[in-house]
């Protein structure tokens, strides 16, 4: 397809010293760290936005913070760009690299260090897997909270790197509200750490404005996160509706009712379609939308809090609710859900989008979303985070018609400037990428995003680290 | 002479500002004043006051967010909220009764000082509240960053940045933030007679059950009779609070008490002293005793509050209690600060940092108020401060230590 995204152009002097400098990286790094050979670089030419791939210089898989520091200290000495790399699951091209670009994985780091559990904190390194944290202390009865779909992959540092969120954040927020602290190495090779396990820090909130900062500030080689302990039980239970409007009325009621569940989610009847083909999980194929709504607690607080939704459901004109009976229904009916993006891909190619808006204008904005990607002569899944308004139209498309996936990406764009005019933003969890980068300036004016390029040259002067990122590249400061 | 600017308009603090940056005229931000102790004494040429830009924006309780003017009094901001049986759920401390100040608390100084209380646990900081802002840098831009929504990655989170900083980065002009529900019951557990190293391990037991204790705070012997005034149950408390949903709260209540009863003599405080017990630790009202004794807010992991405590008092006369299950601790100092002793051993317990909330003038101009930070991210906070007020005329000194080399 036509690729409408521009990276920045290599770096002629870079490229021109490839030989050198990859001879100068196996040198510094132990053997087995290092891969230059086109094979084993092709993995690395993309991520989950799989429209966009480029080769990188090389790629390198340190094992300690030292050795980071090392290769870090060596790039911003020669001026060659980097790119971090978690599972390299980003939906939004944060981990996509350039042809001058070195790429550090974290993957060889995937140690826990400690698990704390009278302080529940749990200290781990940048590429230990998100379930894996949650995995190591369920047995004492605590989890990490935040649990993107791709939890199963996606790793901590990449977490950080995009402040990622997931269903069960409605009740218990994303990473930036889970991180406690960070170790990690400034584009020099520079060590800091930030935070530990107080509950908050000294100075100037920078783990805050690491959060999220898609691997442009540095790279995060440790972290300490928040461990909460697990309900009593957890009970996802299916609403059904005739529209999406009833179904996105109702999320508005139950949350301005004073219940908060801990996730509401969304499905429209694409979308219950295509999960309930995947998964078997008992989804209602005669409705328009579908709402899972999951409460915890004791029996009896479940019960208590289910009693005043389903009266808002009711009001609502809900047809169908289904409470799930055991734990295997339970497990199903969040594997329906946590697989739609997969289940989507097995049908057809699709973009992601990933606004928000606020929870009075998700039925407006769900009918516009369907006129819009109608209106290019489309179709389009809904299957969202409707408790905080964090919508995921998947665009359905063919990759190989290069009209029809133009036709995509525009229909896109114009979905996300509908958030943003709808009081909303371009990117609730997914991150900007190169995905959204042009389209930085619907959101926020030239001072902001120069304000915000500001906080960026104070740690990375030199623009070494994931340049190709989150600012438009026009307009950026002279580096 | 001091001139007092108290523009009526974003833009008219704009103007201020880029006179002042050009004229490198330095100023002193304030909203209410109220938390003018804190911190080390801003030197300034001139003050600015965020007073009259007052108001709140839009509420709408059905979002559960609310935008206001930063000089809106925070008394303004809690009566719309429980008007509509809502609330700031990180209870933002009033630091009037510790520090003899009068005035207002603003909404934009809760932030800037991103105050926080006991539900840190379950509600986080108000930097977790603080969805977007509206802010005037130091070259006298009018910035923006944020949103109204609860999920936002969309660029670099200014927000947080912009929490906590003192009016060293920028002047908020506007805030908009989360609010949660009133809970509609409250109660809470109390365990008497522990010592603090016995009250730490139960609340960190009270902590891993799966009640959600909303607050869990341990007040020593010393400090037990300036509570619900001196009507605690005899003995050190350690206070467990439980909320929400009335049957839930009775039904928790019950099980926590249950399972701590194996280490103490357990009661239980209704809704009424549960409110007000904890507005007392939020205010941390046995140190309201109109001196200046010089009072510290250390922050520690949760397991070594106890531990610092004990270090101390073998070299010097401190009184303390314990709130966040005892990694925030409230030091009274029985005469000097001791900052270097006290900032000495937080290290050796493991790491935190100490801010000195209260003291003599004398002192407050020649101890870092704030934790003086490792050189490197000394040195990265000073670059980011640059990118914000190149001039450096914002608030000059307040938070003298995060610039010192």
């Amino acid at each position: 397809m036509p690729e409408t995204i521009g990276f920045l152009k290599p770096r002629q002097a870079v490229l021109d010293r490839r030989r050198e400098i990859v001879a100068d990286l196996g040198d510094l790094l132990p053997e087995g760290c290092l891969i230059s050979d086109e094979r084993g670089l092709k993995p690395f030419e993309t991520d989950a936005f799989i429209a966009y791939r480029r080769m990188p210089l090389a790629v390198v898989l340190p094992e300690t913070t030292e050795q980071v520091a090392t290769v870090l200290k060596y790039c911003s000495r020669y001026g060659i760009p980097i790119v971090p790399r978690g599972a390299g699951t980003s939906l939004s091209g944060g981990a996509i690299p350039q042809e001058d670009a070195i790429v550090v994985g974290l993957s060889k780091m995937a140690r826990i260090l400690d698990i704390d559990l009278f302080n529940r904190t749990a200290t781990v390194q940048a590429g230990v897997t998100n379930l894996n944290i949650s995995d190591a202390v369920s047995a004492d009865g605590f989890f990490y909270a935040p649990d993107p779909s791709s939890q199963l992959a996606c790793t901590i540092g990449g977490n950080i790197g995009m402040n990622s969120g997931g269903a069960h954040c409605l009740k218990y927020g994303v990473t930036t509200n889970n991180l406690l602290g960070v170790k990690m190495v400034l584009f020099d090779g520079t060590v800091i750490e930030l935070g530990g396990k107080a509950l908050d820090a000294s100075g100037y909130d920078l783990l805050g404005l690491i959060c999220g900062s898609e691997g442009q500030l540095g790279i995060v080689t440790e972290a300490t996160v928040r461990l909460i302990a697990k309900a009593e039980g957890a009970r996802p239970v299916l609403f059904g509706f005739a529209t999406s409007e009833s179904a996105g009325s109702c999320v508005a009621d139950i949350i301005g009712s004073g219940i908060i569940p801990v996730a509401i989610e969304f499905m429209d009847k694409p979308a219950i379609e295509i999960c309930e083909a995947f998964a078997h999980a008992g989804y209602p194929l005669d409705v328009e939308a579908l709402l899972i709504v999951e409460v915890e607690g004791s029996e009896a607080e479940m019960d208590s809090m289910l009693a005043g939704i389903i009266g808002i459901a009711r009001r609502h004109g809900v047809m169908t609710i289904k409470e799930s009976q055991s734990a295997l229904e339970a497990a199903l009916i969040w594997k329906g859900r946590k697989s739609a993006f997969g289940a989507t891909g097995r049908i057809a190619d699709y973009i992601c989008m990933d606004g928000t808006v606020p929870l009075s204008q998700l039925s407006h904005v769900l009918r516009r979303t369907g006129e819009i990607v109608a209106g290019y002569g489309l179709r389009v899944a809904n299957v969202f985070h409707a408790g905080d308004g964090n919508m995921h139209p998947l665009i359905l498309y063919n990759i190989n018609d290069p009209d029809e996936a133009a036709r995509a990406e525009e229909a896109g764009n114009d979905i996300l400037k509908l958030c943003v005019e709808a009081g909303g933003c371009l990117t609730g969890e997914h991150g900007v990428g190169i995905e959204k980068r042009d389209l930085m300036l619907f959101q926020y004016s030239k001072a902001d995003l120069d304000q915000q390029m500001g906080a960026r040259a104070a740690f990375d002067p030199q623009w070494l680290l994931n340049p190709s990122k989150v600012f438009p590249l026009e307009g950026r400061p002279a580096a | 002479m001091i001139v007092h600017f108290d523009p009526a308009s974003e833009e008219g603090i704009a103007s201020v500002v880029r006179s002042a940056a050009a004229e490198r005229v330095t100023l002193a931000v304030v909203g209410g004043g109220t938390r003018a102790g804190l911190g080390n004494p801003v030197r300034a040429d001139r003050t600015l006051s965020t007073r009259r830009l007052s108001g709140i924006g839009t509420y709408d309780p059905a979002e559960m967010t609310m935008s206001a003017l930063a000089g809106t009094p925070l008394a303004e901001v809690e009566a719309a909220l429980r008007a509509k049986g809502q609330m700031l759920s990180f209870e933002p401390m009033d630091h009037r009764p510790i520090s003899g100040t009068a005035g207002e608390p603003t909404i934009g100084g809760v932030f800037a000082a991103n105050a926080s209380g006991p539900r840190r646990y379950v509600a986080g900081a108000a930097r977790d509240s603080l969805l977007g802002v509206r802010f005037v840098n130091g070259r006298g831009e009018l910035i923006k960053a944020g949103g109204r929504v609860m999920k936002n990655v969309t660029g670099l989170d200014l927000v947080k940045l912009m929490a906590g900083s003192y009016g060293t980065l920028g002047i908020l002009t506007e805030v908009t933030f989360k609010v949660l529900p009133l809970p509609p019951a409250a109660a809470t557990v109390i365990v008497s007679g522990l010592n603090d190293a016995e009250a730490a391990a139960v609340m960190a037991e009270a902590m891993a059950q799966p009640v959600e204790v909303s607050g869990a705070a341990h007040l020593p012997e010393s400090v037990r009779g300036r509570f619900l005034d001196g009507n605690l149950p005899d003995g050190a408390a350690t206070a467990l609070r439980l909320e929400g949903l009335a049957a839930s709260v009775a039904v928790r209540t019950e099980k926590l008490g249950e399972k701590l009863t194996r280490f103490g003599r357990v009661s239980q405080l209704g809704e009424a002293e549960t409110m007000a017990l904890w507005a007392e630790i939020r205010d941390v009202k046995p140190y309201a005793d109109g001196s200046r004794r010089p009072l510290w807010r250390v922050s520690v992991a949760p397991s070594a509050g106890h531990q610092l405590i004990a270090a101390l008092r073998l070299q010097t006369g401190v009184d303390a209690f314990y709130d966040w299950q005892g990694g925030l601790v409230w030091l009274r100092m029985e005469a000097d600060p001791e900052a270097e002793l006290l900032r000495r051993y937080i290290g050796a317990v493991g790491g935190g940092h100490a801010t000195l909330l209260r003291a003599e003038e004398e002192a407050r101009g020649r101890i870092p108020a704030f934790e003086p930070q490792p050189p490197a991210v000394a040195q990265l906070s000073e670059r980011v401060r640059a990118k914000f007020d190149p001039s450096g005329i914002l608030n000059p000194g307040r938070v003298a230590p995060l610039t010192r080399k």
